[in-house]
């Protein structure tokens, strides 16, 4: 059977082009790589090279013709010992489908995205001892335990072994696991945000610490392209077991280049997790659950918090459900929902509610991905009234995101639009009358609680 | 460590004049005094934040300025950025107020230590991300280079910012490109808690524009005959269009990193020598005795002025107001633009 040359195409976007000339004509002998044709676009030019060895058969679209589309028929080929009369006719191409007999054939549709169900946390003993600790205890007897577990997992990063850590976080690491896993790096956050996902991909557990999330702007690439594609771009052979962690948001004072909110951004990426604790049982739960995720984790701290005590059990082994919201105080007359420093200006904010009479049911997410929304659903059901705390910047935060959830699935439930309560839209100013109006208060919060619940 | 000790004898040492000397030790001076008054102010609470002093590296930016024609060349730096500004001439009113964050600052209060610039002197910062500023300078370089003005960049960045990666693929661009670039690396020993020695596999820094081809050279930061010398080179280089030049300025600071550092990675003992045995003020003082450029009625008339200097800086600071509150929305976008 001859061969049929069809009209190639430059680009995977090319849909027509013009066939400018033609370098052979019925009857020339060719042989593969010879060149064909040339094919013109209003973006390139191509040659169209024979890929056998014949003879040139029929020509059927002749040199100038415009918008000749992919795929029609150009010409022939024809084998040795085969004529030009074997040639099937040009046209109509094999794709072509009769318009009457069916719908043009469309794209298949998306499948639904799976949803993901969280499992409870683990049930306590009875009685069980609760110790009260900082938040900073608790993350580092977190990362010590799952050390002491698994001698895959090591520490990397600035200043974390001869000084513990910029903020304390990794004190006494050193002393205990060695320099061989608790790692003092240069100042080069892509470099060693690079090579934590590398090691990862070779097996090993990094936690990988970041003096403070504005400082792993400079290593956002690896974190994304790197750590949170590269299981999906692998076709899931390659993991990256990877923790990402540090001070996230504003500390105080410390300018506009020192004080960036990331949850919303990293809670946008396929791929990764990212968690955002406010309590220590929380934080210790959580992280020890990040250490042992077999996805990349972002782990994102406060450094507000840090000092800040709570009450953890005292279990052998307490690890927390990633991807399951917390909720911190029941009731039925508005649903206040935030995370990690927000929970602060939200809790202080809830008694004050309280003791005025609004019974508030307030939501802690401690995991931003996968988001518990089904718990913030429910609880909208029941209240009608939703408010969203966060110290990130209004568009496109993690508010925006729970509030179009809520509006998609709750809608006939709610009783007075959604507010959301945010981080003001400027980068952080540093005097400290601006600072302060820059970030979300207690009383924005009651202002915001007193707005759905039209009280004033 | 490759450092030469200040108290060697030096061979065909480049002197200052006599002018030289004077506006160089009233120049050190008058930063040193005023990080004296940052740090009291921080103790008071009247900075917050993060606030990184200059003591003990003086000469580095003096010596560098008074070989660059000051108002025309760009500087830019990191967060340790005070001296630069008093010795480029920005008021020192206005580097006070921005320290309290009060609207008489030069960012109005908005940026704070870290983040002070000035386009009418070419100074671009005070910037809070270690290394940004390294391919910020080198984007000034190419301005000056796209428009022929015949200015050089001056960029300045520590020990620790000389491991990031974009350090190196600006040295690469700069080269490529020669443009007029003078990268002054203020190696003071530490990244914050970290020695060099345990931050970097080739510790003469001055090496690193190597295998780009940028000719680099160690010198005494301690002392600003040096300094002076080296960075008249190097921006000579740098304006007749050779392209980029490095210089390494052995030097020390004297302080921790920033106001909240317990500074236990270095002994009482090294700071204590360097400062008897190095001091960049010092040293200009007792050339100046030496030579009787001035005699002890001069250095106290001087320390008069650079109080009286410091001290309006540090009243003006404290009694000038806060921005108001209609400031948290402007300098946003430029022409009102909004979100
Ligand atoms: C990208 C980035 N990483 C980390 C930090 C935190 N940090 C601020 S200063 C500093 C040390 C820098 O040391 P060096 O470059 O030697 O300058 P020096 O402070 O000694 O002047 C670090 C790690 C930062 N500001 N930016
Ligand atoms: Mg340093």
């Amino acid at each position: 059977m001859p061969i049929t040359i069809l009209m190639p195409a430059l680009s995977p976007t090319m849909e027509e082009g013009k066939l400018a000339k033609w370098l052979v004509k019925p009857g020339d002998a060719v042989k593969p790589g010879d060149v064909l044709a040339e094919i013109e676009t209003d973006k390139a030019t191509m040659e169209v090279e024979s890929v056998d060895t014949g003879t040139v058969g029929e020509i059927f679209v002749s040199e100038g013709t415009e918008a000749v589309k992919v795929n029609t028929p150009i010409a022939t080929l024809l084998a040795e010992g085969e004529d030009a009369s074997a040639s099937p006719k040009a046209a109509p191409a094999p794709v072509a489908a009769p318009a009457t007999t069916a719908p043009a054939p469309t794209a298949a549709a998306a499948p639904a995205q799976p949803g993901f169900t969280p499992q409870n946390d683990p049930d306590l003993p009875a009685g069980v001892e609760m110790v009260e600790i900082t938040v900073r205890q608790a993350l580092n007897e977190a990362m010590a335990e799952e050390m002491r577990r698994d001698g895959d997992v090591f520490v990397m990063g600035e200043e974390v072994a001869e000084y513990q850590g910029a903020y304390k976080i990794t004190q006494g690491l050193l002393q205990e696991f060695g320099e061989r896993r608790v790692i003092d790096t240069p100042i080069t956050e892509h470099g060693f945000a690079g090579l934590g996902v590398g090691a990862a991909f070779a097996g090993l557990r990094p936690i990988i610490e970041f003096m403070t999330w504005n400082f792993a702007m400079q290593a956002i690439d690896q974190i994304i392209n790197s750590a949170a594609k590269q299981l999906y771009m692998s076709g899931g052979q390659v993991t990256a077991p990877i923790v990402f962690r540090g001070p996230n948001g504003a500390a105080s004072r410390v300018g506009a280049q020192h004080s960036q909110d990331y949850s919303s951004w990293y809670s946008s990426v396929p791929g990764l997790v990212v968690i955002a604790p406010y309590s220590a049982a929380d934080a210790k739960g959580l992280l020890k659950a990040a250490i042992r995720s077999n996805n990349p984790v972002v782990f994102l701290e406060n450094e507000i918090l840090y000092g800040t005590t709570g009450l953890v059990p005292k279990v052998d082994d307490f690890v927390l459900p990633i991807g399951k919201a917390r909720i911190a105080r029941e009731g039925k007359d508005v649903t206040i929902v935030s995370f990690s420093m927000g929970m602060r200006y939200a809790t202080q904010a809830a008694e004050k509610l309280v003791a005025a009479g609004v019974d508030v049911e307030l939501i802690d997410l401690r995991t931003l991905r996968p988001m518990d929304s089904a718990t913030v659903i429910a609880s909208v059901k029941k209240t009608g009234r939703l408010v969203t705390v966060e110290e990130g910047w209004p568009q496109s935060g993690i508010g925006a995101e729970l509030v179009a959830r809520v509006v998609a699935e709750a809608f006939d439930y709610l009783d007075a639009p959604p507010v959301r309560v945010t981080g003001k839209d400027v980068p952080m100013p540093y005097a400290a009358n601006l600072e302060k109006l820059a970030l979300p208060s207690t009383d924005d919060v009651i202002a915001a609680v007193n707005a759905v619940t039209y009280r004033s | 460590m490759a450092r030469k000790p200040a108290d060697k004898p030096k061979a065909n040492i480049p002197e200052l004049t006599k002018d030289q000397e004077l506006a160089a030790f009233r120049d050190m001076l008058l930063i040193r005094r005023f990080e004296e008054k940052a740090g009291q102010m921080y103790g008071m609470g009247l900075i917050g934040g993060f606030c990184h002093l200059y003591i003990g590296q003086e000469a580095v930016v003096t010596g560098v300025t008074m070989a660059s024609h000051k108002g025309k060349d760009a500087q830019i730096t990191g967060y340790r950025d005070h001296g630069h500004m008093l010795v480029m001439g920005l008021d020192p009113k206005g580097v006070m107020a921005e320290l309290t964050g009060r609207q008489g600052g030069l960012s109005k209060g908005k940026g704070g230590s870290m983040h002070m610039f000035s386009n009418e002197h070419r100074f671009y910062g005070g910037n809070g991300i270690v290394g940004a500023q390294v391919s910020l300078g080198t984007g000034l370089a190419f301005a000056s280079k796209y428009r022929g003005d015949n200015t050089v960049s001056i960029s300045y960045f520590g020990d620790g910012a000389s491991n990031q990666g974009q350090v190196y693929e600006s040295f690469n661009m700069a080269k490529l490109w020669n443009l007029p670039a003078v990268y002054i690396i203020e190696n003071n020993r530490y990244g914050m808690g970290t020695a060099v020695t345990r931050a970097s596999g080739q510790p003469n820094l001055s090496l690193r524009g190597v295998s780009f081809g940028i000719e680099g050279e160690q010198v005494d930061g301690m002392d600003v005959r040096m300094v002076h010398d080296a960075a008249k080179r190097a921006i000579e280089h740098a304006r007749s269009g050779k392209g980029p030049y490095i210089l390494e300025m052995l030097t020390y600071r004297y302080r921790g990193h920033s106001m909240s550092d317990p500074a236990k990675y270095r002994s009482k003992d090294e700071v204590s020598t360097m400062r008897a045995e190095h001091d960049p003020i010092e040293q200009v003082k007792a050339r100046i005795l030496d030579k009787r450029y001035g005699d002890e009625d001069w250095f106290k008339a001087v320390e008069a002025e650079i109080r009286a200097i410091v001290t309006e800086a540090a009243d003006f600071a404290t009694a000038d107001t806060e921005p108001a509150p209609a400031e948290l929305y402007t300098d946003v976008y430029v022409d009102g633009l909004g979100a």
